[in-house]
């Protein structure tokens, strides 16, 4: 254990939690704007009367919040090449 | 067959805004196969993800490798046609196999370091097993790759007017970049990020679907005002196995669908075993399929319940249950939903969640061909000894193969449509008398390699005698009754031939069969060193526990 602790390095932008929470967080804004500045007449026809761009938009920011605390708070450590031909960690 | 209405009946009014959230999701997937591109520097990396990966992904990809086309358009359809009994798919016909593939056989997979199933079966059985094992999974991935290419290449096709042919080759070429750049990795962290994708663009259907028809206890009103009342229960679910008695109903499906047809699929099938074996650790590959019940027994109330919704408030789907002909089929109700209810900006989530849905269930059947084709089939029969990055150019090489058949098969299929569902059928039966097999062959030494092979050939002959008899009308079961009973002759004749022939056949010596069979496997090899070190939440078998209880639970709530 005391050797891993030594080479700690994580994995960053490359952690897949990173990307989730960029991409359905990206996708939260665009609906947010949406459903604040799009023809809301239109959609409200079609859900029934539900603002749902901009609920479905928060759902989705507050998600991508959510992921990307756990992704700083418990960072995934790479380990260090098990191989000495390996090539070095990305 | 799905969509054939070539008209604009499904036809979706996506803007510019829609299109811009489909190419955000898919410049993320490429760069993603670039990324792991960086990781790949041995076959182990690409075939396996170098064994590294931690369990909730694995278990996220586990779900995601199954949630392609067929599971979101078929269960969805199977909400409208028949409403709540089709939650056994999930609730028995899935997660107690997948407790069970975790809890009892991962430690023979993950402890004996094959690198596929098929391995598995010729370190256990020698090459007859291996060979009928291997060959008939290459060949049932490339054509299943296909089905789900023409899926979605039909969907994109309707829904965005994309001539079928572009969108064939598109999406193939996508798959394709991915798959050779970033190997399984990249299919796994694709399969995850396409996890949360499909859930963005289900629940908010299945939010505004309820909302729309007065929320559940609306639901529950119209549906039994136009004379569905049995389609609000679970169980005896007479509508779905075709069997008119409540008691031959359930057995048929805790028996037929939940026994015998879903322990084959969950246990054997290498796309699904294959992302637990890219875990780092012997608790984490048993955590994969344990991990990936739970998001599968909520599945169906984003899945099912929209096509309930459907059956309830699309007209056409609404005509077609009342017995009219109204152009459209079951497998539409779920597209016809999205079409009706999605404003802009929702509907451009809902097309990424249905394309990445569709090719996660290709990637995942190119990735596990990839592997069998190139470890099993390459390296055992045809060039051995080859230094390591031979068989990684194999790899690649095999995943530009594979696409290419799969795009020939969905080309096929676009002129034959029928013939692809019994295709379909057909690799059912290769599933069944698997699960007979591997489970008699990891309890039993004495079972010899000759009963190996020839209980898994007697067992898929079988199965396909019974098809064909219904078929002709020797008998007639209607619904699903005929795959439950093909799939319960195939398990009780492969095991009956299994022990008929090993009686007379000579066994494999006992010291070939550590890590392949519990009593010769040590408890250090089938266990995890540093399992106690764990706490509960990672604990295999307390989360199993909690598994099924909670899918006890659905069952008696949903009774």
């Amino acid at each position: 254990m005391s050797q891993e602790q030594q080479e700690k390095h994580t994995a960053g932008a490359f952690d897949v939690r990173n990307v989730i929470a960029a991409l359905i967080g990206a996708y939260g804004v665009v609906l947010v704007l949406m459903g604040l500045f799009h023809d809301t007449a239109e959609e409200a026809e079609r859900t029934g009367g539900l603002a749902a761009n901009l609920w479905a938009g928060i759902g989705m920011l507050v998600f991508a919040v959510a992921f990307a605390l756990w992704a700083r708070l418990r960072p995934v450590v790479v380990d260090p090449p098990s191989e000495p031909s390996g090539e070095p960690d990305a | 067959m799905l969509l054939t209405a070539a008209d604009d009946t499904f036809r979706l009014d996506a803007n510019l805004v829609d299109y811009l959230l489909v190419a955000m999701y898919f410049a993320v997937v490429i760069a993603i196969g670039f990324a792991a591109r960086r990781r790949v520097s041995d076959s182990i990396d690409f075939f396996l993800s170098g064994r590294s990966l931690p369990a909730w992904v694995t278990g996220l990809a586990f779900v995601s490798a199954n949630l392609g086309a067929v599971e979101i358009i078929g269960m969805s359809a199977n909400g409208a046609q028949y409403g709540l009994p089709s939650m056994h798919y999930f609730w028995i016909g899935a997660v107690p196999a997948m407790l069970f593939l975790g809890v009892v056989m991962m430690p023979f997979y993950y402890g004996s370091k094959v690198r596929s199933v098929p391995e598995f079966m010729r370190r256990r059985f020698g090459t007859g097993a291996h060979l009928v094992n291997a060959i008939s999974f290459a060949v049932a991935q490339v054509l299943i790759a296909g089905i789900n290419l023409f899926l979605l290449a039909t969907v994109v096709n309707v829904l965005l007017g994309w001539p079928l042919w572009v969108s064939l080759v598109a999406a193939a070429a996508i798959v394709l970049s991915y798959i050779t750049l970033g190997g399984l990795s990249a299919a796994i962290y694709n399969e995850v990020l396409q996890f949360f994708v499909i859930v963005a663009a289900l629940v908010p259907l299945t939010w505004i679907g309820l909302s729309k028809v007065g929320g559940w206890d609306g639901l529950v009103d119209k549906i039994t005002s136009s004379g569905g009342a049995e389609q609000l229960n679970s169980w005896p679910g007479s509508e779905l196995s075709g069997f008119s008695s409540p008691i031959w109903s359930i057995v048929g499906i805790v028996f037929g669908l939940g026994f015998v047809q879903s322990f084959g699929y969950w246990t054997t099938n290498f796309v699904e075993v294959q992302r637990a074996m890219a875990t780092k650790s012997m608790s984490a590959a048993r955590s994969t399929p344990i991990i990936a019940s739970f998001p599968k027994m909520f599945i169906p109330f984003v899945v099912v319940i929209p096509g309930m919704v459907a059956g309830v408030s699309v007209s056409e789907v609404v005509a077609l249950k009342s017995g009219q002909d109204s152009g459209v089929e079951y497998n539409d109700a779920i597209l016809l939903l999205v079409r009706d209810v999605l404003p802009n900006g929702l509907l451009g989530v809902a097309i990424a969640g249905l394309l990445a849905s569709f090719m996660a269930g290709m990637a995942a059947n190119i990735s596990a061909f990839n592997t069998v084709f190139s470890y099993d089939l390459w390296q055992t029969y045809v060039k051995k000894d080859r230094p390591d990055g031979y068989y990684l150019a194999v790899g690649r090489w095999a995943t530009v193969g594979a696409t290419a058949i799969a795009i020939g098969t969905a080309l096929i299929a676009s002129g034959f449509s029928n013939l692809m569902d019994y295709l379909q059928t057909l690799f059912g039966f290769f599933n069944a008398p698997l699960f007979a097999t591997f489970i008699l062959g990891m309890f039993w030494k004495r079972m010899t390699p000759t009963a190996g092979w020839t209980g898994l050939v007697a067992g898929t002959v079988s199965a396909v005698a019974v098809f064909v008899a219904n078929q002709v009308g020797v008998f007639t079961l209607p619904g699903q009754g005929a795959a439950f009973l093909a799939a319960g002759t195939a398990f009780v004749v492969d095991i009956v031939v299994s022990v008929a022939v090993t009686m007379v056949t000579k066994p494999k010596p006992v010291a070939e069969l550590a890590g392949l069979v519990y009593s010769q496997t040590p408890k250090e090899v089938r266990t995890d060193p540093d399992a106690h070190r764990l706490p509960w939440y990672q604990s295999p078998t307390t989360l199993a526990g909690i598994a099924l209880v909670m899918v006890v639970a659905l069952n008696v709530i949903f009774d």
